[in-house]
């Protein structure tokens, strides 16, 4: 056993309203420069839907992700290293920039300076690669906002297996709900395996997988290799580039920008302990729809003695351990079993989860008349397809998602109880194998959602890493190459990009 | 001037290209890339690239065995000089057309995509096209050796390349009567030594490297990166709880895990 930390988030999808301020506030922060416009580290996707990049989910197309060979050995789907290097003049698993969306930008300035005209001016779209006029739009980061398009479309969702989806294109059965994604941070990340160059690297000390922008040579497998298109060249500089987690905020105990910002407090972040030698034995198990609880089988209970005994063996900081046992990832993924993972049939064993959304009760006029099971309704009524739910956070098993959905409806009855009737009714917590006072803790902290319950997030340890003494006078934080800003124009190696025209003036 | 191209020049090409890409790595690694666009277009890279990469590695490697091979292996392995100059001819031509194949479609989608050509270098372009040419010197020495299939006229470049890499002062005077296709072959070829570290012509190498990073030095698929300063202590099993306490008190606090994989 080796006992390792890992940063986890949980996003409860029951309460997102898809305000997009996750993605805004990150693009602002991260990917607001050249060659990364159409990257999106965090993005609110509608399902159902085929999402930013199209189609992304479809590993037939992408190769992304892992998988287990006949012979029982886990592999890339993209291949084994040699067939990697067998695509390295051309990856042909690689998605275009047009399966994201080409960037754009209006001419915002002509509104104010077009002089008098018979028409009313308009800004009209310029493309942000090559500054030319964009005539039609064909698709943007969040091209199927709230079911935009046709349902012949969105139903391509990978999701729908195995669902009757033509009812859900009528409109009286429809159904829609948001997921926001960022990147996973994965225990057994792909795009790390894939990279040829050793560029991308999980961190010990917290998980976050980062790409080393010196290291990286462009060679483009990770963009691949990754299942969730979380990875993003930069067409400007040459390197790849993901979600960071915004390490610098959690190294200093701060959660990510999408996280605090997120109005409506869906996120949580927390450490989670597991077992590092298990991983591999984790990631391969046989039956896909087994891999949930493979990864519900690695983690470690930070209550128990031994484990924290070995973590402090294995050099987990105790203020780590502690935040572990006050992980709200650790409740509601392992304790109350509201949280799974996004396909885990990826193989990755991801580590940012997602709690499943309620929605309403399919055929309201009938609701009177329909199922319902005591005080509670039918959640197999619920008016999102348990198998679509189940498609996307549990390889199709549908029983865990029907047991959080169950209790989240507990909740809200126990909690409706209690707070109408003043009665705090056991029975409702026994019917889902809770207790009330563990209802009522599931209540504080994803109802509520008080910052300190939502953010447990122990500091990192530099002083036991680097002596500051070396650091002083030392620039600070930078995306690229030490002190330079990262874009050599004019440089004698890298040569000089000729500046992007972005004429304002329509011709 | 004949001796200053060929006697002098050698030197200062690769001087230049040896320090420069020192330089570069030590540097400026942040640049140091493949620079490829296909994100920004797919349309002919697959082909394309893949007929030029293959094409130009095959011809890189026959001219680096077949110049600075001792001429006294060929002799031993018995490979006369008329033979080895027909492999030349007819591996070197293959590749030589595959590669200017490649390197056209290579060329006209750089030249002609608007997305491509707008995010090039003046480099990017500049090299592509040097090197084009270079493939096109390359095969219209084809016709020149083809009148003399007797190896004699290789037999010189060989001395005179290896006459470079030995310190042979005479090197130049061995092609002195070289038809003129040859040389500027070789002076482009040199001249594409000399700018080899200014341009993205640098991934040659990481491409070289790769196969041995990825395949040989890294042991599984994960690169886990640890900042500690001292590894932990290496240690089976879990420890029980009461043996454990006893131990991290006697243990330095900087105590630590498995070292960083990279």
């Amino acid at each position: 056993m080796r006992v390792r930390a890992q940063i986890g988030m949980v996003l409860n999808l029951d309460k997102c309203i898809g305000c997009h301020t996750c993605s805004v506030t990150c693009k602002n922060v991260w990917t607001s420069r050249d060659g990364v416009e159409y990257a999106w580290f965090n993005n609110v996707e509608t399902k159902p839907g085929t999402g930013y990049p199209t189609d992304w989910e479809n590993q037939k197309r992408w190769k992304g992700g892992w998988e287990r060979t006949r012979s029982g050995k886990l592999q890339p789907r993209q291949g084994s290293k040699w067939r990697i290097l067998a695509n390295i003049f051309a990856n042909p698993d690689l998605p275009e920039i047009d399966d994201y969306y080409e960037p754009f930008d209006f001419d915002y300035d002509h509104l104010q300076s077009a002089p008098e005209m018979e028409a009313f001016p308009t800004a009209r779209a310029r493309s942000q690669v090559t500054g030319k006029r964009i005539e039609k739009i064909e698709k943007g980061p969040n091209w199927e906002e709230i079911l935009g398009g046709e349902f012949s479309k969105r139903s391509q969702d990978y999701n729908f297996e195995g669902v009757q989806k033509e009812i859900y294109g009528e409109y009286e059965n429809t159904f829609m709900m948001y997921l926001p994604r960022l990147c996973e941070h994965c225990l057994n990340p792909s795009c790390a395996a894939s990279c040829p160059s050793g560029a991308i690297y999980k961190r010990e000390e917290d998980g976050i997988v980062l790409i080393d922008q010196e290291k990286c040579r462009g060679w483009r497998m990770c963009v691949s290799g990754c299942p969730y298109k979380k990875v993003y060249y930069n067409w400007s500089t040459g390197k790849s580039e993901k979600c960071t987690l915004c390490y610098p905020r959690i190294e200093s105990g701060n959660p990510t920008v999408c996280s605090e910002t997120c109005v409506g407090r869906i996120r949580y972040i927390g450490v989670m302990l597991y077992d590092a030698d298990r991983i591999e034995e984790a990631a391969n198990v046989a039956d896909t729809k087994d891999l949930y609880d493979a990864q519900l089988g690695i983690f470690l209970d930070p209550h128990d003695p031994g484990v924290v005994e070995t973590a402090r063996a294995d050099g987990i900081p105790g203020d780590w351990i502690k935040a572990a046992q006050e992980s709200p990832i650790w409740k509601m993924a392992m304790e109350w079993k509201v949280a799974f993972p996004l396909h885990p049939e990826y193989r990755t064993l991801p580590m940012v989860w997602y709690i499943p959304p309620l929605s309403p009760i399919q055929n309201a006029a009938e609701a009177g008349a329909i199922g319902t099971e005591g005080a509670m309704p039918d959640v197999r009524n619920l008016r999102i397809p348990l198998r679509y739910l189940a498609n996307m956070l549990t390889a199709g098993d549908e029983e865990p998602i029907a047991q959080a959905l169950e209790r989240m409806l507990a909740m809200r009855s126990y909690m409706r109880a209690k707070t109408l009737e003043g009665v705090n009714d056991e029975g409702i917590a026994a019917r889902v194998g809770l207790s009330g006072r563990v209802i009522e803790d599931m209540y504080r902290i994803m109802a509520l959602a008080d910052y300190e319950d939502r953010f447990v997030i122990p500091t990192t340890h530099r002083e036991e890493v680097e002596d500051a003494y070396d650091l002083r006078g030392d620039c600070g934080f930078t995306d690229g190459n030490g002190c330079s800003t990262g874009i050599s124009s004019g440089s004698l190696f890298g040569g000089k990009r000729r500046p992007l025209k972005m004429p304002a003036e329509v011709q | 001037m004949h001796d200053f191209l060929f006697g002098i020049f050698p030197y200062i090409a690769l001087g230049v290209a040896i320090m420069g890409t020192i330089a570069r790595y030590e540097r400026d690694q942040f640049t140091w890339k493949t620079s490829s666009s296909q994100l920004l277009r797919r349309r002919q890279l697959v082909i394309g690239s893949i007929l030029f990469h293959v094409g130009v590695l095959v011809i890189f490697f026959g001219h680096l065995i077949g110049l600075l091979t001792p001429i006294q292996v060929f002799e031993f392995i018995g490979i006369s000089h008329g033979a080895k100059q027909m492999l030349a001819l007819v591996v070197g031509g293959i590749a030589g057309v595959m590669a200017l194949i490649g390197g056209g479609m290579l060329f006209h989608r750089r030249w002609t995509d608007p997305r491509i050509r707008q995010t090039s270098s003046f480099w990017d372009i500049t090299i592509l096209a040097l090197l084009l040419v270079q493939l096109v010197l390359g095969l219209g020495t084809i016709f020149v050796s083809i009148d003399h299939l007797d190896g004699h006229e290789m037999v010189t470049f060989m001395f005179w390349a290896q006459g470079i890499f030995t310190f042979d002062a005479a090197a130049a005077s061995y092609i002195a009567d070289a038809a003129l296709v040859f040389k500027l072959h070789l002076l482009l070829g040199l001249v594409i030594i000399l700018v080899f570290p200014f341009t993205r012509l640098v991934h040659v190498l990481s491409g070289f490297a790769v196969p041995f990073r990825y395949l040989l030095t890294r042991p599984g698929y994960q690169v886990v990166r640890s900042r500690r300063s001292t590894p932990l202590p290496k240690r089976s099993g879990p420890v029980s709880p009461n043996q454990a306490t006893a131990e991290s008190k006697s243990a330095p606090p900087s105590g630590a895990a498995a070292g960083p994989a990279e």
